[in-house]
């Protein structure tokens, strides 16, 4: 009886073994891969560095050179005699450089004011499939506004300049929603009247939903909070863009009721409203160069 | 006791030949090329896992996509991102077995490998002739084959069509060592 279960077992222990063996080549990798490699970068949470004025979690990379053009035409409701806003336009100019994955520079120059910017990026955290749940970057900004007036002879370098620091936290839910929230604090030198807020705060929140994969619909909202800029009346801003990828281009088309294109211009002085009609369309166009070689 | 111990030998003999014969390694490399008058694209994966049973003439492979690495970090996005959408698809997997006759001693031995390739989600029957290079205690192999990306369901859009090779060239080369 004994012998005959020893042999019973060596049999199934041999069966099975030989079973293993054989159709489970394939599986023995899948198994060992899981367990070595279940975690990495999430990537892609955004096409572009800016969703519409807002910037995002993306960033050029390492030795690679991102020139960006960014376009707002009049207001639409300028009508047929302006061709609903495109006899005039405001530009920007932009290039952003990655020094290394995780931080990038860059400098601007809008028409809007003939303002000047220059801007740093860095990822702080990164989101990945196990483990962290968010990407988050902090981005910071200084702008300084060379346009001539005549009438204000004050206006010294210090009075030109603003500053913006912004908290980027995203997250990519799934292969097309991702999530952007903002917070920000804007600090303008020079205010108009003593009412108005020298610092400023605002809540940004964002995102974008891929129609195809190479095409996605965003949006933005910047929430500026009550009684910080009381002088003139500001709205906030709302933006809606259709990102269009190609190769190493990427081009939004964009609704928004902001015409400046940079923080404090954005955020704390947008006068249009969309339900006045006052919306500037435009676009971003963003070419990307690359002089890496691994 | 002695017929135990005997059984017991035996179990262990049988498991120790099944598996010397089994290679594996997990840093196996595979290289992929597309060459048009526009663009040379070319991305390295050095994290493939593979496997070759000797005695069965079995053999798999296993990769993550998001391993291959490209000298443009936008191209990698993009490969990921549009092409092979690694998100749902993860992986590329090889089963199969081969033909020719492999001896357990030092040597070159051209076999021909037939099985399925499954990636982005879409499984082809493929052909690759390779070389298996028997060395003591390990085992090495080479072999280069073509894939049309429109077989995978991987769609180029016309805007870069100029850029991307109909036929992309892969290389493969595995150092295993036994399983242990």
């Amino acid at each position: 009886m004994k012998r005959i279960f020893v042999y019973v077992v060596l049999l199934l222990v041999s069966a099975t073994h030989a079973g293993a063996q054989d159709s489970s080549l394939l599986k023995l990798l899948n198994d060992s891969m899981d367990v070595q490699h279940n975690h990495y970068a999430v990537t892609g949470t955004f096409k572009a560095t800016q969703l519409v004025n807002l910037p995002t979690t993306e960033s050029p990379a390492r030795k690679n050179l991102q020139f960006m053009i960014m376009h707002r035409f009049g207001k639409l409701n300028d009508g047929a005699y302006a061709l609903f806003g495109l006899d005039n336009a405001e530009i920007r100019f932009g290039l952003d450089y990655g020094i290394t994955n995780r931080l990038s520079v860059g400098v601007g120059r809008s028409s809007y004011d003939k303002t000047f910017d220059g801007s740093l990026k860095y990822k702080v955290l990164q989101q990945s499939t196990t483990g962290m749940p968010v990407s988050l970057s902090a981005y910071g900004l200084v702008t300084h506004f060379t346009q001539r007036y005549s009438d204000k002879p004050y206006l010294n370098a210090r009075f030109r300049t603003s500053y913006t620091a912004q908290l980027l936290l995203a997250r990519k839910f799934n292969s097309n929603l991702s999530l952007l929230l903002a917070p920000a604090f804007t600090h303008i030198n020079l205010v108009p009247t003593p009412q108005d807020k020298n610092d400023v705060f605002t809540l940004s929140a964002g995102g974008r939903y891929k129609i195809t994969r190479r095409m996605a619909i965003t949006a933005e909202y910047n929430y500026l909070f009550n009684n910080q800029v009381v002088s003139t009346d500001v709205s906030r801003s709302l933006s809606f863009g259709w990102d269009i990828e190609t190769g190493g281009h990427v081009f939004q088309l964009v609704f928004s009721n902001s015409r400046g294109m940079t923080g404090p211009y954005y955020l704390t002085k947008t006068t249009g409203t969309w339900g006045n009609g006052d919306i500037y369309f435009g676009f971003n166009i963003t070419r990307n160069f690359n002089w890496s070689k691994r | 006791m002695k017929k135990y111990i005997l059984l017991l030998a035996m179990v262990a003999g049988m498991l120790a030949t099944a598996s010397a014969q089994t290679y594996v390694t997990r840093n196996g490399q595979i290289s992929f090329y597309s060459k048009t008058s526009l663009e040379d694209i070319k991305a390295t994966n050095k994290q493939v896992f593979a496997a070759i049973d000797l005695s069965k003439k079995t053999v798999a492979f296993s990769l993550l996509m998001r391993g291959f690495l490209f000298d443009k970090q936008l191209m990698q996005d993009h490969f990921n991102e549009n092409y092979v959408e690694s998100d749902k698809f993860p992986k590329a997997t090889f089963n199969g077995s081969f033909t020719g006759a492999v001896e357990n001693k030092p040597g070159k031995y051209p076999v021909q490998i037939e099985g399925k390739l499954t990636l982005h989600g879409v499984t082809q029957p493929v052909t690759i002739p390779a070389v298996l290079e028997v060395q003591s205690g390990s085992l090495s192999g080479t072999a280069s084959f073509s894939v049309k990306p429109a077989d995978y369901k991987i769609e180029i859009p016309s805007v870069v069509k100029d850029k991307i090779a109909q036929q992309i060239t892969v290389q493969v080369s595995i150092a295993g060592t036994p399983l242990k």
